[in-house]
């Protein structure tokens, strides 16, 4: 991980402002009845989010192997669609300080008014409520239990600590967005082996090029493992880090072009900590590794010669797409840079992942 | 009967907004119902057997 400067304690907002921001603004935002409509609460689970993470558990439920029933397989994707909405919902009420001052994100809910912050916070406790009973009730507890820390680390960690506190905040917090295929992955394989866990939280803490040299040294005691007890194996952690790689690029192209607004919420995001120049050079350096992590089940076996091929050429594009950000610095034309490498990062996940479905349908 | 003095008294739009949220939630209740049934008709009687 590269080494950045952490913000002073002192500069920034303290720990629970958004939250005792969302308690007065329950007061004096919206007083009385409530005016919400259906789409002003489907609007607080960030549909677009939550339609990539349902995408990237899909494919992960396909691939697993042995058989998911449709319907047991249907409710996961339910129960995950859910669960990834309630986290946004709870990130949403928590975040109504800094929404209200970007440009991004004035036009939520919360700051429109539309919202008392109490009913988002209601809304996303009962929601993932629900998301997590109902998927430990009807599929299997293992993919209810990463489910609940999926939304705990989004809301708790992500959310209420790391955003404000640490420009990594999207690195460590990008982990949030790489588990829904390990939910996936254990929703449609059953039971997770207690050795297979221990290792996937010790690499996961260990953080990036740890996590890939022992993934790597250990691959075939993973496999192994899988093999007998049907437990996680490297497969759904190899999509857990071309995630995890894929959030920076994506996020710090988004945050290039909105720097004031990040500045003015004061939310320590890499180009307000460290500046435009080190966020194009991390972009850079996250998007060159991005490369071999996205072609990495071809590599190990998982997946064929085309997903290998897409995984390389949508790479080197994605690589291409970061050195044009770091090379037009100024203006309208860095701008248009950032917004093509954040449209592109999203068509390279979506791309990367549909063909890691089809590869495993038709070569399986 | 008069009315409560302090009642609060909906207008037309929180009165749609109400309606509209309740239906939601019926059919999401209706829906979760739906689900149970059939993923009880799926796993029949092993919906009680599976391992914690």
């Amino acid at each position: 991980m590269p080494d950045l400067p952490l913000l002073r304690a002192e500069s920034m907002p303290p720990m629970g402002e958004g939250a005792q921001f969302a308690a007065s603004s329950a007061a004096s935002a919206v007083c009385g009845p409530s005016v919400a409509s259906v789409g002003d609460y489907m609007a607080l689970m960030k549909p677009r989010v939550m339609s990539l993470v349902v995408f990237t558990a899909l494919v992960s439920v396909m691939i697993a192997p042995g058989h998911v029933h449709p319907v047991i397989g249907f409710t996961a994707l339910l129960c995950i669609a859910v669960g990834a909405g309630a986290a946004g919902a709870l990130n949403m009420w928590y975040d109504a300080d800094i929404d209200a001052l970007m440009s991004r994100t004035s036009s939520r809910p919360i700051p429109r008014g539309r919202i008392a912050a109490g009913e988002a916070l209601a809304f996303g406790i009962v929601l993932a409520a629900f998301a997590v009973g109902v998927l430990g009730v009807l599929v299997n507890w293992l993919a209810a239990a990463l489910l609940a820390f999926t939304i705990f680390f989004y809301v708790a960690v992500y959310t209420a600590w790391l955003k404000r506190s640490t420009p990594h905040n999207i690195v460590i917090g990008g982990a949030a967005g790489s588990l829904p295929p390990v939910i996936g992955w254990a929703a449609a394989r059953g039971s997770l082996d207690g050795r297979a866990l221990a290792l996937f939280l010790i690499v996961f803490l260990w953080q990036v090029p740890h996590f890939l040299s022992i993934a790597w040294i250990y691959r075939d005691q993973y496999a192994g493992w899988a093999a007998v007890t049907g437990g996680i194996s490297v497969e759904p952690c190899l999509l857990f880090l071309i995630i995890f790689f894929w959030t920076p690029p994506h996020f710090w192209a988004l945050s290039l072009v909105r720097t004031e607004d990040y500045a003015r919420a004061r939310i320590p995001m890499l180009p307000v900590v460290a500046g435009a120049e080190e966020t194009r050079r991390q972009i850079m350096r996250y998007s060159i590794v991005l490369v071999p992590i996205g072609a990495a089940p071809w590599l190990l076996g998982y997946a064929q010669a085309v997903y290998g091929l897409t995984a390389v050429v949508a790479g080197t594009l994605m690589v291409m797409f970061a050195w044009r950000v770091r090379r037009n610095r100024h203006g309208a034309c860095a701008a248009r840079a950032a917004h093509h490498l954040f449209g592109f990062s999203i068509l390279y996940l979506f791309v990367l992942f549909a063909v890691l479905l089809i590869d495993a349908r038709v070569g399986g | 009967m008069d009315e409560k003095p302090g009642r609060i008294v909906l207008s037309e739009e929180q009165k749609r907004s109400r309606r509209a949220r309740s239906i939601a939630i019926a059919i999401a209740l209706g829906a979760l119902v739906i689900l149970f049934y059939v993923v009880t008709l799926v796993k029949g009687p092993a919906v009680l057997n599976r391992p914690l």
